[in-house]
């Protein structure tokens, strides 16, 4: 029982929330793009971007929140970019998609080699630090900013005219367009700002989570992020359990690897949240709506 | 004095070397219904989205109510009084009613759905438009969308209402239904412009009537002055051709279905005997696509038994099984499921019999054969095309469409699953393909029309049946029945509830 007696504690549950915000805040970016209808593979090399250039304009001495503000914007421009590949040129969602993610991390990469060219160690700074709550609610800022993310995701989807735009451009754009609004404008828009999202999402790695940067940190949370989308049905409050759920796989078998680490090779449990999060996509995207015009360009007056 | 509420001067527009509309100018008077008539590819759909702004005319300039619409742009005609009923409705299924119509009409943070509702239901009972406006899109009925597209331009206060071909997935009586509102509208001082290729109903809902032909206005008559066959030929260039329905002795059962049930059908009967053509209609949805499979192999059934030329067409029964039983299929969608747009005509041609002989040899295609073969069909069937060796999607539809029936009616099949063999041809084309199917009745083919165009079936069929939510109505020979039952029995009516 000792195995389930670690679901009882409240570092565990800290770190649950801790694993799950980055994964929150580009599930969300992601959801965006898609409910627009447009696939952003980008987001892996976006949050990369997104936590290098958060970690160094604090390393370069602006405040913390300067450092998240920071890298939105660096989201949002390779996002801008992604928008105008895809959406007025039109062009393959998956060649740009993937051509961003390789740029973004190489441009990530060789600004940090120009800035940093001699260190060995990856220079720390003072991360945001914890609030003081009890057990598990001392969590930093970014992740009560995290699930505020998700609040006013929801809430701009479901209740207010952009969102309801936003869906229908990513639905039917002629829709869109017989009611006199531009298709162009709400998909470059909803990539943009997605992309800024992810981006926080990166930054919350070097902001928050650890207090450096370095390459291989975000190691695939974006594509998992992409996963969680069409687990959450394209929905953020499923989408938001989703996230949840995996930091939960994640941070139980982290602590599994501690208790049954000398019996089992620890690749195993390393494995483990991919493999329950196939199988609960399998399970859970069985009745999953796509957004219609997903991955699909909208060329005007074509015929 | 009428009151001019638009005007079109001199449109112009060109996709590539095609002259869509050439110079076209007309005005519409205030309460009045203007019907554009023309064929497919008339140019008619062409002409109202540049009107709308989804396109932008090459030159000529578009007023409403005495001011120049900016080109380009559907804000601007919705905001000086335009709505556009489109042919493909454009909804999005995932919203609700009311979302569809609020939809770009509020400021962007203040939805307030909750009186817009109360105000949409008022407005669907001034013009007899009932639809729940909770509703999801997904969830309504073709006749039910149409409403709420109609109900969109309401909403924003549309003064000039332009229905798209608003008939083509209707039933009679839903089009019944469709007039009386608009004369709900006229008479409430709305202006309408009606676009149809359907002689009948330009004949019942317009005061005044302009023929489009080739994307050139060639003809301007007031409704009540004109008649069908001067409507006719102003469309079409030509008087329309009479089609001969020569009697024919009719042959043995070739293909019977007895209490066949599958997915979307109940209890299918369903006899097809040489030398008779049955019609089948209905509206799209009703099960017609899964009945079409069922005999074209793809689909199985779940009960009944089935036989083809005789013998049963049960377990294994699949497509090439259909072929090798004598049954040629005319496909419903021809860019889908009746060719591969990126293979030549040869290619395109021998799709269906590419793994025997004369075309295969030990595992090896032999393309002289099916060059030739192509090279017949494109003789045979007057399919206008540089060559065999052509990409199928540079041809027409009609051309296309062409191919398909010289593929498969060349080799003289005894029984022909026809489905939807005429929709989106022009006139000529369809003459074309009406001929090529009652050579093959007088040969003693079998032959099951599909088809949505109610003047299609009674044309041509020996028995007419009906097919609605999966069931089919009992047969109706030739003549003894009219539009009116037909519609009746399309809608749902007269079927025996138990079944």
């Amino acid at each position: 029982m000792e195995h389930l007696d670690i679901l009882l504690t409240a570092s565990f549950w800290a770190a649950v929330l801790r694993i799950a915000s980055p994964l929150i805040f580009a599930t969300m970016g992601e959801l965006i793009c898609e409910r627009a209808g447009v696939l952003n593979l980008g987001i892996e090399g976006i949050m990369v971007i997104g936590a290098f250039t958060g970690w160094f304009a604090v390393y370069a001495g602006l405040p913390l929140w300067a450092g998240v503000a920071t890298a939105l914007l660096a989201g949002m421009a390779f996002g801008l970019l992604h928008g105008l590949l895809t959406v007025p040129l039109g062009l393959s969602q998956h060649v740009v998609g993937l051509g961003i993610t390789l740029l973004a991390t190489a441009a990530a990469s060789y600004a940090y080699r120009l800035a940093l060219p001699r260190v060995t160690t990856p220079p720390r700074i003072d991360p945001f630090q914890p609030l003081p709550l009890p057990g598990a609610l001392a969590q930093t800022p970014l992740t009560y900013l995290a699930f505020l993310t998700v609040a006013v995701t929801a809430f701009v989807l479901a209740r207010t005219p952009l969102g309801l735009a936003i869906r229908a451009v990513g639905e039917n754009p002629q829709a869109v367009e017989a009611q006199g609004l531009s298709v162009t404008a709400l998909r470059l828009g909803a990539v943009t700002i997605g992309s800024g999202l992810m981006a926080v999402g990166g930054a919350f790695l070097t902001l928050s989570a650890f207090s450096s940067f370095f390459f291989e940190m975000v190691n695939g949370r974006g594509w998992i992020c992409i996963a969680l989308v069409v687990f959450g049905a394209w929905h953020p409050g499923r989408a938001l359990l989703g996230a949840l759920l995996f930091a939960a796989f994640d941070a139980y078998q982290i602590r599994l690897q501690q208790t049954l680490g000398a019996a089992i090779p620890y690749q195993v449990f390393l494995m483990l949240p991919y493999a329950l999060s196939i199988l609960a996509l399998v399970i859970m995207s069985r009745r999953a709506r796509v957004p219609a015009a997903l991955m699909t360009p909208y060329n005007r007056g074509e015929r | 004095m009428p009151e001019t509420v638009l005007r079109l001067k001199g449109i112009t527009k060109r996709f590539g070397a095609q002259l869509a509309n050439d110079d076209i100018s007309f005005a519409l008077q205030k309460g009045e219904v203007i019907a554009l008539l023309g064929e497919n590819g008339a140019g008619k759909t062409t002409l109202m989205n540049i009107l709308f702004g989804h396109y932008t005319a090459d030159s000529g300039t578009v007023e409403v109510m005495g001011t120049a619409l900016p080109p380009g742009h559907p804000r601007a005609a919705l905001a000086a009084g335009v709505g556009m009923v489109h042919q493909h409705f454009t909804l999005a299924d995932n919203l609700t009613v009311a979302e569809n119509i609020l939809l770009g009409t509020r400021p962007l943070w203040r939805l307030g759905q909750g009186d817009a509702r109360a105000r949409i239901r008022d407005l669907a009972r001034r013009f007899g438009l009932e639809v729940d406006p909770a509703a999801r899109v997904a969830d309504l009925a073709v006749g039910e969308r149409q409403r709420v597209e109609i109900l969109k331009a309401l909403w924003r206060d549309a003064r000039i209402l332009i229905l798209d071909e608003p008939t083509a997935v209707l039933t009679p009586q839903e089009t019944e239904a469709l007039f009386r509102t608009l004369r709900l509208a006229v008479a409430q001082g709305l202006s309408i412009v009606f676009i149809s290729h359907k002689l009948r109903e330009v004949l019942a809902v317009s005061d005044r009537v302009l023929v489009l032909r080739h994307g050139r206005l060639v003809g301007e008559v007031r409704t009540r002055d004109t008649d069908r066959h001067q409507l006719a030929r102003l469309m079409v260039g030509a008087d329309l051709p009479t089609q001969e329905i020569p009697p024919v002795p009719e042959g043995p059962p070739l293909l019977e279905l007895r209490a066949v049930s599958a997915p979307g059908l109940s209890a299918i009967d369903l006899t097809l005997r040489g030398g008779r053509i049955t019609g089948l209609a209905g509206v799209s949805g009703n099960g017609q696509s899964a009945l079409a499979a069922l005999i074209a192999g793809t689909l199985a059934p779940t009960s009944g038994e089935m036989q083809a030329a005789g013998l049963p067409a049960g377990p294994g029964w699949s497509p090439q099984a259909a072929i090798a039983r004598g049954i040629a299929r005319i496909p419903e969608d021809r860019h889908r499921t009746g060719t591969i747009a990126a293979m030549t005509l040869t290619e395109n041609a021998i799709l269906e019999a590419y793994g025997r002989p004369p075309f295969s040899h030990r595992s090896w295609i032999d393309w002289r054969a099916a060059r030739s073969f192509a090279e017949e069909i494109i003789a045979g069937y007057d399919v206008r095309c540089p060559g065999p060796d052509t990409r199928i999607s540079l041809l027409s539809g009609g051309n296309m469409q062409k191919l398909i029936l010289g593929r498969a009616l060349s080799p003289e099949p005894r029984m022909i699953l026809a489905n939807q063999p005429t929709r989106g041809l022009d006139v000529g084309a369809v003459a074309y393909v009406h001929a090529r199917l009652l050579e093959a009745r007088a040969r003693g083919a079998a032959i099951l029309l599909i088809s949505e165009d109610l003047d299609e079936v009674q044309a041509l069929s020996d028995e007419i049946r009906v097919i609605s939510a999966g069931r089919l109505s009992p047969s109706f020979p030739r003549g003894t029945t009219s539009q009116a039952e037909l519609g009746a029995w399309m809608a749902g009516h007269g079927f025996d509830h138990a079944a």
